[in-house]
């Protein structure tokens, strides 16, 4: 780490410089932040990029509902069979599906490091409780479960994340817990025993910081699990239907036969945004593996 | 020897691996890493617990620590049965006990800068923030870490193993504390540091008539920083005594051992084979009576029925053998 050795008093900059240096040689993860990126972009200045409302039924001279238009300069993708503009709808099915994706990883985060945490270094039977039922959430279906929560609750945006939320956490505990478990061996953690530290103190200041990147890692896979599920729930009928949401786009279009009709600019767009953007978690969490891991290798 | 910290027949069993053979009889194997183990070090005093790898020192340690409960037995502080005490009820105890560690590259928090790892302490011990600063610059003092300012923004990996350890020891003196234990102390630090850092704590240790424990598997660096010596072997303690008394003329078998395998400086030296053979039996079927008896070249019929105990040898000596 040539930063850190060249600032050794002021330690942010130098890792901050340690940490651009490391990017620069992970050429996915840069892949990954700039899809990321591309996409908050269009998230947050969605009303500026979209060309006409989403939601808004367009007309073709009188009484003529503007269905299945062709790509053109005032509608990038054409319409679909709803008269509704495909490129606005795509642009603005970015924020639910950014929404979807944080909130769910956010929760995915903080369950899965909390319980981890709690897991791995009170063991005993707080271990054996936590990981009972994490195995138990382990064994679900993933998505069936998720759509029997929306379809026995009220479908939306929040049964979804809260049920993403709920059946991802295990996999953030566990890895968090194994490394708990070889962490609290560490002689500055019984230091900060034999100096007098609680075991809240232990396990938030002392061993916490240590397992961020970790979480980190396992919170951008969270992004695009949820964000595939929300697109999945939409798609079967499950999501919020009021939502403008790449999935529900799919279904709109499915439901209206645009494969059979062929209707291309309709469901490939939402669905290459899909793969994007799960890929972009996917590309960042492979470069913070190398962070993470760097004997692994390939 | 007066007491400031003291053990009383520790022991400390460890939940063995079970076999299918024990699961199937329900026996519920117990491994005794200590068994046993009485010791007292007075305000001033140092004692060292010399043995080779798996007899328990470290057990002792961390028991005396209070970082591990004992089975039976208890510790006493200044007086008090401190075995029982959980919690914020631990935390006078823990400010007057203090540990300095075996490895001084893990000791301290990677994330943390030196001033930080030697606040915490005192922010646990509740000492007033306006108070820090100069407990802080009193302990960097004490361990000859000078200027401080050089060292107490920078973080573990920018410092050498003898700065290290040397920190570790400013952690464990700015509390204050009364008793000091140290594990292997200088055993991973390079040889050219380690007079350097055994002062340092032993001139902390005159200083602030701290009782010491050093916990060892070198005898001669027993000898040069403490006055009192207990060997201990399979979790017992088998021959303690004044160090000088103890090399000089050993009256346990093992004890001799350890005396025959210190290192002698000279390589064209010839040196008799060790007198004992072998290694740790298994410690979860140790040998009947004297649990030395296997690696013993003097062992006899009596040895196999009954275990010596640890008796008075000699004014200050007690040795376990019979025939010590």
């Amino acid at each position: 780490m040539p930063g850190a050795s060249a600032v050794p008093r002021r330690p942010l900059p130098g890792a901050l410089r340690a940490s651009f240096g490391f990017l620069r040689s992970q050429p996915f993860a840069i892949a990954g932040l700039a899809i990321y990126l591309l996409f908050i972009v269009m998230a947050i200045f969605a009303d500026q990029i979209a060309t006409h409302d989403p939601r808004e039924i367009l007309f073709r001279g009188a009484y003529r509902v503007a269905r299945y238009l062709p790509p053109s300069a005032t509608h990038y993708l054409g319409t679909t069979a709803g008269g509704r503009d495909v490129f606005s709808q795509l642009v603005h099915g970015s924020r639910s599906a950014l929404q979807v994706g944080v909130t769910a990883a956010f929760f995915v985060v903080v369950i899965g490091t909390l319980l981890g945490l709690l897991s791995g270094y009170l063991g005993g039977w707080v271990d054996k409780v936590i990981m009972r039922i994490s195995d138990i959430i382990l064994g679900l279906p993933f998505l069936p479960f998720v759509l029997v929560i929306s379809a026995l609750t009220r479908p939306g945006t929040t049964t979804l994340v809260a049920s993403v939320a709920l059946m991802l956490w295990p996999n953030t505990a566990r890895v968090i817990r194994s490394q708990v478990l070889s962490l609290r061996e560490r002689g500055w953690v019984e230091a900060a025993r034999v100096t007098g530290c609680s075991t809240p103190r232990i396990i938030f200041v002392h061993i916490a910081p240590q397992v961020a990147p970790l979480a980190a890692l396992y919170g951008s896979i969270a992004v695009g699990w949820a964000i595939l599920t929300e697109a999945s729930a939409s798609f079967l009928g499950f999501g919020d239907p009021a939502a403008i949401s790449w999935g529900l786009m799919l279904q709109d279009a499915f439901a209206n036969q645009a494969l059979s009709r062929g209707v291309w600019s309709w469901f490939v767009p939402p669905g290459l945004c899909i793969v994007l953007l799960v890929l972009a978690g996917f590309l960042v969490s492979r470069g913070s593996e190398k962070l993470l891991f760097p004997k692994l290798g390939d | 020897m007066g007491q400031l910290i003291a053990a009383n027949d520790l022991v400390k069993a460890f939940p063995a691996s079970r076999r299918m053979a024990d699961v199937l009889r329900g026996h519920r194997p117990v491994l005794r890493a200590v068994n046993g183990v009485s010791l007292a070090v007075g305000a001033g005093q140092a004692l060292g617990i010399v043995g080779e790898s798996g007899c328990g020192k470290t057990t002792t340690a961390r028991l005396l620590l209070r970082l591990e409960e004992p089975t039976s037995g208890s510790v006493v502080f200044e007086g008090q049965d401190v075995t029982a005490l959980r919690g914020a009820a631990l935390l006078p105890f823990r400010s007057r006990v203090q540990l300095v560690f075996q490895n001084p590259f893990d000791a301290l928090n990677p994330r943390f800068t030196i001033r930080r790892s030697l606040t915490e302490p005192l922010r646990n011990f509740g000492l007033p923030a306006q108070e820090r600063h100069a407990r802080i610059l009193e302990a960097m003092a004490r361990v000859r870490l000078d200027p401080p300012e050089a060292y107490l923004d920078r973080h573990p990996h920018e410092l050498s193993g003898g700065q290290l350890q040397r920190v570790v020891l400013a952690r464990a003196l700015v509390t204050h504390p009364r008793a000091i234990i140290a594990d292997e102390p200088v055993s991973m630090l390079d040889v050219s540091v380690r007079a350097g850092v055994l002062n340092v704590l032993r001139r902390a240790r005159d200083e602030l008539q701290l009782a010491a424990i050093y916990i060892s598997h070198d005898l001669a660096l027993i000898r040069y920083v403490c006055e009192e010596v207990a060997v201990m072997y399979l979790g017992r303690i088998v021959e303690s005594g004044p160090t000088a008394e103890v090399i000089a003329s050993a009256a346990h078998p093992y004890t001799r051992a350890l005396v025959a395998a210190v290192p002698v400086p000279r390589v064209d030296q010839d040196r008799g084979d060790l007198p004992i053979r072998g290694g740790l039996p298994d410690q979860l079927n140790q040998p009947s009576g004297c649990a030395f008896r296997d690696r013993c070249p003097l062992a006899f019929a009596r040895c196999t029925e009954e275990a010596p105990p640890l008796r008075a040898i000699a004014p200050g000596r007690h040795a376990a053998c019979h025939l010590a």
